[in-house]
C-alpha cells in the first residue's frame, strides 16, 4: 500500500536531460523507481543511459504517458519554465505531479496548483524534495538508503529534517514520506498527507514536521482533532526565528504574531499530538508511542 | 522584498492610480526646496518598512518650507521600530473626506489571493476586523480570471466602497500581476473633498523568486541593513543575523531553523541562521565561516550537517579545506550524521585541527557550543 507512489508507479522526469535531472534520475533507479522516460521536446526520440538502463525521451508528458503508460512525473525544469511545464503535465492528464524546482514565482505557483486541481492533478511541492515510499519508489531527491519499509508515515515542510527523522527512525522504517516544500503556496498539504495515511493500512503512526509561517500547521491540528485515529508525533521548527525574516525556506517567516512556532506546537498539542523539542526527542517520542500500543 | 512607501507610490502612478504629489530626499535642505515646489504646506513622511511610524513620530503636517527643513532634519537618522530613517517623503496634504482600506494579500491555505477590503480604513486592518469582522469584506480571487470590472465591483459592494474604487481594485490587481507581487495595500484610499480617490499611504512587498523576470529592483534595493547580510548575501549565502553568540552553518532551512531552536533549549543564544545548502562545498563553507568568523559577537561555532545526497566524508573534505583558506579564531563543534558518517568524522580527527571538536548527536554538539559559548 503506501500512499502516493507505490511499486506500480511509472515515472517520467521532465527536465531529466539537464544537470540535477540526470543526476537525480540515476538516483531514483538506483533506488528500484520505474522511470519510464524522460521529456524534453528539443531532445525527443533520444534514449539517455543510466548504468544498464537505456532511458527514451519523449517529445511531450502526453506523448510519454500515451507510450509508456506513465502516471507520475517528477519536474527539474528551471523557475522560469515550471509553470508551463507543470501545465503540461496537467493538460496530458497524469495522476501525480512532483515539483522540485526552488525559487518558483508565487504568481505561478497559484496559477498551476489551482489549474491541476481542475484538471484532477495531484501536485507534491514546489520546493521540495519529493516522496518516497521505501523498497518500492522514489519520485524525487530523498536519499533512498536511509531507511526501510515500515510502519511509520512522514510528512514534512523541510527536506533535511525529514532525512534525520527517518535516520533516527531507521530500524523502524516507513511507509511513505512527503515532502511537501517550504513555499508560501503548496499543491498537497499537511492535511492531504493525514487524510491518506490515516486510510493507509501500512501506516501505523504519523510523524508531522512543520515550521514558522501559515497556518497549516494549526489547520493539520483541526484535521486531526476530527478525523485522525492514528497517533500523531510532530515537530515544529523555528522557535527563535525573529519577526519579519525569511528563514531559508520562502514561506518560512513569521508575520507580526501570527505563523509562530510555539502557537502551532500549541494547536497540535491540544488535539493530542506529541510534539518533540528536538528531532531525536521527537524520534524518541514515535518510539515510546509504539511501544505504548 | 518590502519596498518603501515612496516606491509603492511610484509604482502605483505608472498603473494609473491617482496618488498625492510628492518626493523623497535624504537631505534637509531639499526638503526646504520640494515644499516649495509642492506649495509651501507638506506631510513629511519618514521612509521606514515598518508600521507605526505616525505613533513614532515620523508622519507630521507642517506649514512652510522652513518648517520643512527643520523636521525633516529631526526625522533623518531617527530610529523606528530598530529601522534608521535614510530618506523622507514630502507630500502635499489632501483634504479628506472618507478614508477606505483595500488590499490583495495571499491566502495560503486557499493558495491564492484574497482581495480585502473595508469603508473603515485609515486604522490597522487587523483591529477593525477584530472588533468589526462585518465591516471587513474578504473576497478570493480566481487566479485564473483576475479583477475584472465585474469583480472589481462585488468587493467594492461587498465592502461598501464608493463606485469610483472599482478602477482602483483592477488598476491594483494589475500592480500585484504585472510586478510580482505577493501583497499590494493601500491604506488609507482616500476621497478627497472634490470627489477625487487616492491612494494616500501603500505598502507593496515583491515576490523575490521574481527577480529573474522583474528587473526593475537593483540591488541597492535589498534589505541588508546590517553589514554582515549584506556581506554574506554578496557571497550568495542564505544568512540571517541574530543576536545571539553561537554562530551556525547547517544544511537545509529546516535543519537549521531547528539547529537555532536546539542551540536556545541549551542555554545560548544563536547568532545567525545560515544554510549552506545539500552541496556543502569547501568554497561555500569557506564563505561560511568567514562571514561568521567576523561576527564580533560570536563565541563558537557549531557545524551541524546531516549527509544525505552529499554524504560526510565530502563534507569533512569540505570542512578540512574551507580550514586550510580561513583561519580559524573560535572553537568549531561539528556534528556530523548520515551516510558516510562515520568516514566524515575519521577526516575531521585525522586531521586534527586544535579548535576542532567532534560531538556525534546534534543535540550533544548543540550543548557543547551552548557551553564553550557561555562559559567562553
Amino acid at each position: 500500500m503506501a500512499i502516493y507512489l507505490t511499486t506500480e508507479s511509472k515515472v517520467l522526469v521532465q527536465g531529466m536531460t539537464g544537470g540535477e535531472g540526470m543526476k537525480h534520475t540515476r538516483r531514483m533507479l538506483a533506488a528500484g523507481t520505474n522511470v519510464v522516460g524522460g521529456v524534453n521536446p528539443r531532445k525527443a526520440d533520444r534514449t539517455v543511459d543510466f548504468d544498464d538502463r537505456a532511458v527514451p525521451v519523449f517529445g511531450s508528458v502526453a506523448e510519454g504517458m500515451r507510450a509508456t503508460g506513465a502516471d507520475v512525473t517528477v519536474v527539474f525544469v528551471p523557475p522560469a519554465f515550471a509553470k508551463a511545464a507543470v501545465v503540461e503535465a496537467a493538460d496530458a492528464g497524469i495522476g501525480l505531479a512532483v515539483v522540485i524546482t526552488e525559487g518558483i514565482p508565487v504568481h505561478d505557483s497559484v496559477a498551476f496548483t489551482a489549474y491541476a486541481k481542475d484538471k484532477g492533478t495531484r501536485i507534491v511541492g514546489p520546493n521540495c524534495p519529493g516522496l518516497i515510499t521505501p523498497g518500492q519508489s522514489n519520485a524525487g531527491i530523498i536519499p533512498a538508503d536511509i531507511t526501510k519499509p515500515g510502519r511509520i508515515g512522514l510528512v514534512s515542510k523541510s527536506g533535511t529534517l525529514t532525512y534525520q527523522l527517518m535516520y533516527e527512525l531507521r530500524d523502524i522504517g516507513f511507509s511513505t514520506c512527503v515532502g511537501i516544500g517550504g513555499d508560501p503556496v503548496v499543491g498537497t498539504t499537511h492535511i492531504d498527507c493525514l487524510a491518506a495515511f490515516q486510510d493507509d493500512p501500512d501506516t501505523e503512526l504519523i510523524v508531522l514536521i512543520g515550521e514558522i509561517g501559515g497556518d497549516a500547521e494549526e489547520r493539520a491540528a483541526a484535521y486531526i482533532r476530527e478525523h485522525v485515529t492514528k497517533p500523531v508525533v510532530g515537530y515544529i521548527a523555528g522557535f527563535t526565528a525573529p519577526e519579519g525574516k525569511t528563514m531559508g525556506h520562502a514561506g518560512a517567516i513569521v508575520s507580526g504574531s501570527s505563523g509562530t512556532a510555539a502557537a502551532k506546537k500549541e494547536a497540535l498539542e491540544a488535539v493530542g499530538v506529541s510534539v518533540g523539542s528536538t528531532p531525536t526527542e521527537t524520534a524518541k517520542l514515535v518510539l515510546a508511542r509504539l511501544e505504548g500500543r | 522584498m518590502d519596498l518603501y512607501e515612496h516606491q509603492a507610490r511610484e509604482l502605483f502612478e505608472e498603473h494609473g492610480i491617482l496618488v498625492p504629489r510628492a518626493e523623497v530626499t535624504d537631505s534637509p535642505k531639499e526638503a526646504r526646496e520640494i515644499a516649495r515646489r509642492l506649495g509651501g504646506r507638506v506631510v513629511v513622511k519618514a521612509q521606514v518598512k515598518t508600521g507605526g511610524r505616525g505613533k513614532a513620530g515620523g508622519v507630521r503636517l507642517v506649514a512652510d518650507p522652513a518648517a520643512a527643513e527643520l523636521t525633516a532634519r529631526q526625522i533623518l537618522g531617527m530610529d523606528i521600530k530598530g529601522h534608521t530613517v535614510g530618506k523622507v517623503m514630502l507630500a502635499q496634504p489632501e483634504d479628506i473626506e472618507n478614508e477606505f482600506y483595500v488590499s490583495y494579500v495571499l491566502d495560503r491555505a486557499a493558495g491564492r489571493f484574497l482581495a480585502i477590503a473595508s469603508a473603515e480604513g485609515g486604522m490597522e486592518i487587523e483591529k477593525v476586523a477584530a472588533t468589526r469582522p462585518e465591516a471587513v469584506a474578504r473576497i478570493p480571487v480566481d487566479p485564473a480570471e483576475g479583477v475584472t470590472s465585474a469583480k472589481a465591483t462585488e468587493i467594492a459592494d461587498a465592502a461598501g466602497l464608493p463606485s469610483q474604487a472599482v478602477e482602483v481594485l483592477v488598476r491594483l490587481w494589475e500592480v500585484l500581476v504585472r510586478e510580482d507581487a505577493v501583497l499590494v495595500e493601500v491604506n488609507p484610499l482616500v476621497r478627497t473633498k472634490e470627489g477625487r480617490i487616492l491612494a494616500l499611504d501603500g505598502k507593496v512587498t515583491l515576490d523575490d523568486n521574481a527577480r529573474f523576470r522583474q528587473a526593475r529592483w537593483g540591488a541597492d534595493d535589498t534589505e541588508h541593513d546590517d553589514p554582515l547580510e549584506a556581506a554574506a548575501a554578496a557571497k550568495g549565502l542564505n544568512y540571517v543575523k541574530l543576536d545571539g553568540e553561537v554562530g551556525i552553518i547547517g544544511n537545509g532551512a529546516g535543519l537549521v531553523m531547528s539547529t537555532l531552536d536546539v542551540v536556545a533549549g541549551c542555554g545560548a543564544r544563536p547568532a545567525n541562521f545560515l544554510d549552506i545548502g545539500g552541496g556543502a562545498s569547501a568554497q561555500v563553507m569557506a564563505d561560511g565561516l568567514s562571514v561568521i568568523l567576523s561576527d564580533p559577537a560570536v563565541k563558537s561555532v557549531f557545524v551541524n550537517v546531516f549527509g544525505g545526497i552529499t554524504a560526510c566524508d565530502a563534507v569533512a573534505d569540505g570542512i578540512v579545506r574551507a580550514l586550510e583558506t580561513v583561519r580559524l579564531t573560535k572553537p568549531l563543534v561539528v556534528r556530523l550524521d548520515g551516510n558516510n558518517a562515520a568516514r566524515g568524522r575519521a577526516i575531521l580527527d585525522e586531521h586534527a585541527h586544535p579548535l576542532v571538536q567532534q560531538v556525534t548527536t546534534m543535540d550533544g554538539a548543540a550543548a557543547r557550543a551552548a557551553e564553550l559559548a557561555t562559559t567562553a
